[in-house]
């Protein structure tokens, strides 16, 4: 087991009241393992990946739960320790590869940067680092692109090269926070794969963050469902993508458009909107969304519970009907 | 680049002949006549006449300009009308006193003003943002010569410290290299008049540097604010570097082209001398100078300390947009933007 989150719980505290962003999320990630987190804005998955880091910017902050990463809980350790860790061992790209590079520097040295802080290397040796880094990621003529500042490159070469500075130390874990979301559809089938060869490269895990399904569907072993900072359903990508439990899930699934659908159907749509994180409505959070809401979901949340390795949080599926997972 | 500066040196010309026809038309315009301060309230009005004449007074405007700009042209700007001495020779008596005090000023306020507008904009909203925005408060509105009495009352007059007026103690003046007294007694091996010539700067270089200061902290704490709020500060702290790399490496670097703007035209402004601080401190600078030779009419010292300012704040203006290309490569200055 690489990293283990148990009950996490990150609450931003602002003058109206206090959001739980992320409330009592609990996965693993095992060696190797890409898992992804889907989720509509505000769903709290960004969230969860920056409470990983310990990036999260007050008036937030981690209020409860372990962070157990290599059975070390990061919660616990102070910005420095987590600063060794940040970019060493577990590190991170973002959604918005034309803004996340500093543009005053020379991308070398912002990979070079990350290279000197964590390994004991010369200037000499770090810079043959990075270009071997943007060599690995795809970039042609790496040498030469390494001198180039940020606006010179696209998007997507922007968003390779923020890989190789995220790889540059070999992480036993990547954060990926929408990493082809700005992208062309064509740039962002590259950067996939990128990442798909990578992880076979450096043997490292991959938390993918997104909310697009078929980018899930392509990279993902293991997929955790998010609705307003709770998981609702987790199960391995074959298994979700073709029974899907969860009322929201079912809805996601739906709302793909196919292309070789040729009935006139409107496109489906969840009805409603993610209710405002300052009021939740009682009961299940997605309640006043859900067709098949019954009594009791307004009233009291559901548990996730867990069969056979999948898990759900909905009252449709009760623990009391032993063995297989079926729709009441 | 080059070509660049060069087109911006250019563009100077016009300016200086715009600054030198309106300040040419103010003095004629709005000062007294000069003949009778310089010969005094009982002249007679035929040596009244005498001295218009013989300093081209009684041309018509347009003569006088054209034998002022030809002149000024060639370097010669006239002769004082009070001492007989060329212009030129006045002002570089006084100016280095002006410059030495506005560069000692100016870096005193982008030390303390960038460090209290980076410390207000990390630690936002906390004691130390609302005492660093209130001294710069103060700084905007406290009135200089307020300022320079308290500080000359209690510096100079309770605790002694230090000296209230003047340069440097004549005894130890060093001789006259670059004007600049600082560098000319290190030169010359006179620490004892470098300490003083220091000690006689530091109250009027703090007043004066205390608008400015005031004036960088708000704008460094406004820049900062909004350059912390950037993704690519998101990727540094994502590095794993430490947090005073994060905001002086990235988010100051990056944060720095409007506080550059300030200083730049802080330091164009100090530079036009500075007369509330020069008048207090009796510093013999070329601002409280100018002052008296509007009140005196004296034409020629006017006209020629106005047209180098100007051409000071042009040229100071040229550096800092020179200087942007530098902080951020994004900025080129290449034919087709020109």
């Amino acid at each position: 087991m690489l990293l283990e989150v148990k009950n996490l719980r990150t609450e931003f505290k602002l003058k109206r009241g206090t959001v739980r962003a992320v409330d009592d999320v609990s996965f693993t990630i095992d060696k190797g393992e890409i898992l992804a987190i889907v989720g509509e804005s505000g769903s709290g998955k960004s969230v969860t990946s920056l409470s990983l880091m310990g990036l999260i910017q007050k008036p937030g902050g981690v209020a409860g739960g372990e962070i157990l990463f290599k059975s070390q809980d990061l919660t616990k350790l102070s910005q420095k320790e987590l600063q060794e860790i940040r970019g060493n061992k577990i590190s991170m790209i973002f959604q918005e590869p034309m803004t996340s590079l500093n543009p005053v520097w020379r991308i070398k040295d912002q990979i070079m940067e990350n290279i000197m802080t964590h390994m004991k290397m010369s200037k000499k040796e770090a810079l043959a680092r990075t270009v071997e880094m943007l060599d690995t990621v795809g970039i042609p003529s790496p040498a030469e692109r390494a001198n180039d500042y940020p606006h010179q490159m696209s998007g997507g070469m922007r968003q390779r090269v923020m890989t190789a500075m995220a790889l540059s130390c070999e992480p036993d874990l990547l954060i990926a926070d929408e990493p082809t979301t700005a992208l062309d559809v064509t740039i962002q089938a590259q950067i996939l794969e990128l990442l798909y060869q990578m992880r076979e490269k450096f043997n490292m895990a991959v938390l993918l963050i997104t909310h697009d399904l078929g980018v899930v569907y392509e990279a993902a072993d293991r997929v955790i469902v998010m609705y307003c900072g709770k998981i609702v359903e987790e199960a391995d990508v074959k298994t979700l993508f073709e029974h899907p439990q969860h009322p929201y899930t079912v809805g996601l699934l739906q709302s793909i458009p196919q292309i070789d659908n040729e009935s006139d159907e409107h496109l489906f749509m969840i009805k409603g909107m993610v209710p405002n994180p300052l009021h939740m409505p009682p009961g299940c959070s997605f309640s006043d969304r859900c067709d098949r809401c019954m009594e009791r979901c307004t009233k009291e949340m559901p548990e996730l519970q867990e069969i056979n390795g999948h898990k759900v949080r909905c009252f449709l599926y009760d623990k009391a009907e032993e063995g297989e997972l079926s729709a009441k | 680049m080059l070509k660049y500066i060069f087109k911006r040196i250019l563009m100077l010309i016009p300016v200086l002949i715009g600054v030198s026809i309106i300040v040419f038309l103010i003095m004629r315009v709005f000062s007294p006549d000069p003949a009778p301060i310089v010969l005094g309230q009982h002249a007679t009005q035929e040596a009244v006449e005498v001295w218009r004449q013989a300093n081209g007074l009684n041309d018509p405007i347009y003569l006088q300009y054209f034998h002022y700009i030809t002149g000024a042209l060639t370097g010669d700007l006239g002769t004082s009308y009070y001492t007989k001495m060329p212009v030129t020779k006045e002002i570089f008596a006084r100016f280095p006193a002006t410059i030495e005090l506005a560069l000692v000023a100016i870096m005193l306020a982008s030390f303390f003003g960038i460090l209290i507008g980076v410390i207000s904009a990390v630690k936002k909203n906390s004691i130390f943002d609302n005492a660093g925005m209130f001294i710069a408060l103060i700084g905007v509105s406290m009135p200089i010569f307020w300022l320079g009495i308290l500080l000359i009352i209690f510096f100079s007059g309770t605790l002694h410290w230090l000296p209230s007026s003047g340069r440097i103690d004549p005894l130890l003046q060093p001789l006259d290299i670059t004007g600049f007294y600082l560098i000319d007694s290190l030169m010359t091996n006179n620490m004892d008049g470098f300490k003083d010539a220091f000690r006689h700067l530091v109250l009027p270089a703090s007043a004066l540097a205390m608008y400015s200061m005031a004036i960088i902290a708000r704008m460094t704490r406004s820049s900062m604010l909004e350059t912390l709020q950037q993704d690519f500060i998101r990727t540094a702290r994502a590095k794993g570097i430490s947090e005073g790399r994060v905001i002086i490496r990235h988010a100051l670097r990056n944060g720095l082209i409007p506080i550059v703007t300030v200083i730049g035209l802080q330091l164009g402004s100090l530079l036009g001398g500075a007369v509330l601080t020069e008048t207090v401190f009796s510093w013999p600078g070329i601002g409280a100078y100018t002052v008296a030779c509007i009140l005196k009419s004296d034409f020629p010292v006017v006209q020629g300390v106005v047209l180098l300012i100007a051409s000071i704040f042009v040229l100071v203006n040229l550096i800092v947009d020179v200087f942007y290309a530098f902080l951020d490569p994004r900025i080129k200055y290449s034919k087709k933007e020109v």
